[in-house]
């Protein structure tokens, strides 16, 4: 197996396949997050840089580490665009992550206006990564759209729940051509792994991490397991029989000519 | 069952007033119809009123009992059957297991979040005789109304602590406080401010539109009392009186397109289970038909006012308090709650690590003393407050407290789009 196992996103390569959320814990404990985690990527929300002071979440963010901000608090396409520019002229770079959600309660993305968006700011030259609802039309219109990946939830976000929605995720990495990231209720370490075994090219997690009792130790310990996953994909899992053992005896064995 | 005594008279009425002031006190009869709308008040199709109330009168507490509340903590979805029995006195043993699964769904939804704001008073005049409050028309107090470089003063020196969202307050006089002098002040709030909300008198749709537009995006409107009959013995006179109108106004705020909308009820005025209960359903059946909306509730407690320093909220004991806003969180995780400084600081640094997502810091409900507050100056000029705040901790103290316990403040989460 060739050592190098890096992906890329819009024209850049990343080592880890790791992205860390920065939404739901002290920013002191971000860097040590992304430390342990060996993250390359970290989203953060575009509402929350907007401040004067005191609490700039740039200032905790390492240098080597890519912004991957997002656009939460949009309800429509045309929110997400401005959120994105906003994003642009705060010095946050070209990548985006688009959220547009339409209730409160679970926060599930709207795929209609996620494409819709997607397509405007790919055409701004915008490095356009929508988190979405695992669905193959919604994904084939993301990549027609400009899409640099597709980021499909695993269960709602916050949950905890992990891969709620894993036939259909298999369904996008089996059919589609773009990166897919499983974001959004991946709760624990085995669950990312089993993401990365089912060929997803990256794992988004946040609140698994910032409810955990030891962030860094939790970052450390996801790492390992996006690692352990992605080593599995790679060499081709062994068989896994369903029930039982096989039979010694062919079923076709009574064939005589 | 204990009672607040609330009329006081003031020796600066005139014969007439006092007169009008004890016939409504004393006789029902010579009050308004508080169902009615008044003229000009816009009346919207909407349903949410009706559930509301009809789940309330049908709620009896005293039918639940450990096992419901048992069930209602372990259960994977918190049903409106199940948060009841978290409100009733059956869950009171169990308030250890309720804040432990309350403190699971915030950090769900809000990691270790602590939204910060301060509330802008601009004018106390009130048209309204709320019996329990300080503004109220009847009530002898100074009186002020800020003008727009009064206003910015305050802005200033509020915004020179660090605070990043205000809320502004009026007290309830349209002819004092009209819609374009709150405009006007939601743009120069913009100015010095990322995130603007609005706790003013109740307007029609379209006026919230025009606020919106003037920067303002969050409403909240307290209806006080969820029970009709008590609410109509509370507010004897004004605009406020009129119950429908009042509890419309946070869908009136979502069709004039504001982003969020806050609801409360004033514990201590009625039954206050009864209330909690409406106050939650309140936001989750306004959830339920705008869902893109944000929602938050409050929980403020009845507070001595000025000129009578009896009042108390009655049973709502800190244990009671505490109670409801764990059934709030465990029915509603995925929605604001904010503990005002009516609360003291040891119950406000508690219940942040369960349930709240917001606190108020550098707190004055007084008109235009912000700088006097500040410097720890008396100032004679000032409009008289509403109420007596029991946590006075300034912008920094807050934030050093809340960041010792291990949470993360946060100034401002919002984009005007």
């Amino acid at each position: 197996m060739d050592n190098k196992d890096t992906f890329t996103l819009g024209g850049k390569e990343f080592n880890s396949r790791f992205i860390l959320g920065s939404g739901k814990y002290s920013m002191e404990l971000i860097k040590a997050a992304v430390e342990n985690a060996g993250a390359e990527i970290i989203t953060l929300a575009v509402r929350r840089t907007n401040t004067k002071k005191n609490e700039n979440i740039l200032d905790y963010i390492p240098d080597n580490v890519t912004l991957l901000p997002n656009t939460s608090g949009a309800r429509d396409a045309k929110e997400a665009v401005r959120i994105a520019r906003m994003s642009r002229e705060l010095g946050c770079g070209d990548f985006v992550k688009i959220e547009i959600m339409r209730d409160s309660k679970y926060l599930l993305p709207d795929n209609a206006e996620t494409i819709k968006a997607t397509e405007m700011l790919a055409a701004e030259g915008f490095v356009v990564l929508p988190y979405m609802y695992p669905d193959l039309y919604a994904a084939r219109e993301l990549a027609s759209a400009g899409a640099a990946a597709v980021m499909p939830l695993a269960s709602p976000i916050g949950s905890n729940k992990g891969l709620a929605t894993k036939e259909f995720i298999q369904i996008l990495i089996d059919e589609t051509d773009l990166p897919v990231i499983v974001d959004a209720g991946i709760g624990k370490p085995s669950q990312a792994c089993e993401a990365m075994e089912m060929g997803a090219a990256a794992i988004m997690a946040n609140t698994a991490i910032a409810t955990a009792g030891d962030i860094p130790v939790m970052a450390s310990a996801f790492k390992s397991a996006i690692e352990a996953g992605r080593s599995a994909y790679l060499a081709g899992l062994g068989r896994v029989l369903e029930r039982g053992a096989s039979a010694s005896d062919p079923l076709t064995g009574f064939l005589r000519d | 069952m204990a009672q607040n005594q609330f009329f006081i008279d003031s020796g600066k009425l005139s014969g007439a007033a006092l007169e009008h002031k004890h016939l409504i006190e004393n006789d029902p009869s010579a009050r308004t119809d508080h169902m009615e709308y008044m003229e000009g008040m816009e009346r919207i199709s909407s349903g949410i009123m009706d559930k509301v109330l009809g789940e309330t009168a049908g709620f009896d507490y005293n039918k639940y009992n450990a096992a419901d509340v048992k069930r209602a903590i372990n259960s994977v979805t918190c049903s409106i059957e199940d948060f009841k029995a978290l409100l009733s006195p059956a869950a009171m043993p169990f308030l250890e297991d309720m804040a432990k699964r309350a403190k699971a769904e915030t950090s769900k939804h809000f990691g270790n979040t602590v939204y910060m704001f301060t509330p802008l008073y601009i004018a106390n005049f009130c048209e309204n005789y709320c019996i329990y409050c300080g503004f109220n028309c009847y009530n002898d107090i100074n009186r002020k109304k800020l003008d727009m470089d009064e206003i910015e003063h305050e802005m200033k020196v509020i915004a020179d602590s660090g605070i990043e969202e205000i809320l502004l307050l009026t007290g309830e006089s349209r002819s004092m406080s009209n819609i374009e002098y709150i405009g006007k002040a939601c743009q120069l709030a913009g100015r010095y401010f990322r995130n603007v909300g609005l706790e003013i008198y109740p307007v029609n749709s379209g006026e919230y539109r025009y606020l919106h537009e003037c920067g303002a995006d969050y409403v909240t409107v307290f209806q006080e009392t969820y029970d009709p009959v008590k609410y109509e013995t509370l507010h004897l006179m004004g605009h406020k009186r009129v119950f429908p109108y009042r509890f419309e106004a946070q869908e009136r705020a979502i069709m004039g397109g504001m982003r969020g909308v806050g609801i409360s009820a004033l514990l201590g005025l009625a039954d206050f289970r009864k209330d909690a209960l409406a106050t939650a359903l309140h936001a989750y059946y306004l959830q339920r038909k705008y869902p893109h909306v944000e929602y938050s509730l409050s929980c403020p407690r009845l507070r001595p006012i000025i000129n009578n320093e009896k009042i108390n909220p009655l049973d709502v004991h800190e244990k009671e308090l505490c109670q409801v806003l764990c059934a709030y969180r465990i029915f509603l995780p995925y929605i604001g709650i904010t503990v005002s400084s009516r609360e003291q600081k040891h119950f406000r640094d508690g219940i942040v690590k369960i349930a709240a997502t917001k606190v108020s810091a550098g707190v004055s409900t007084g008109i235009g003393d912000h700088e006097s507050k500040y410097k720890g100056l008396e100032d004679e000029n000032a409009g008289d407050e509403q109420f007596e705040i029991s946590d006075a901790r300034s912008f920094d103290e807050m934030y050093g407290d809340i960041s010792a316990e291990g949470l993360q403040p946060v100034l401002n989460d919002y984009v005007y789009v």
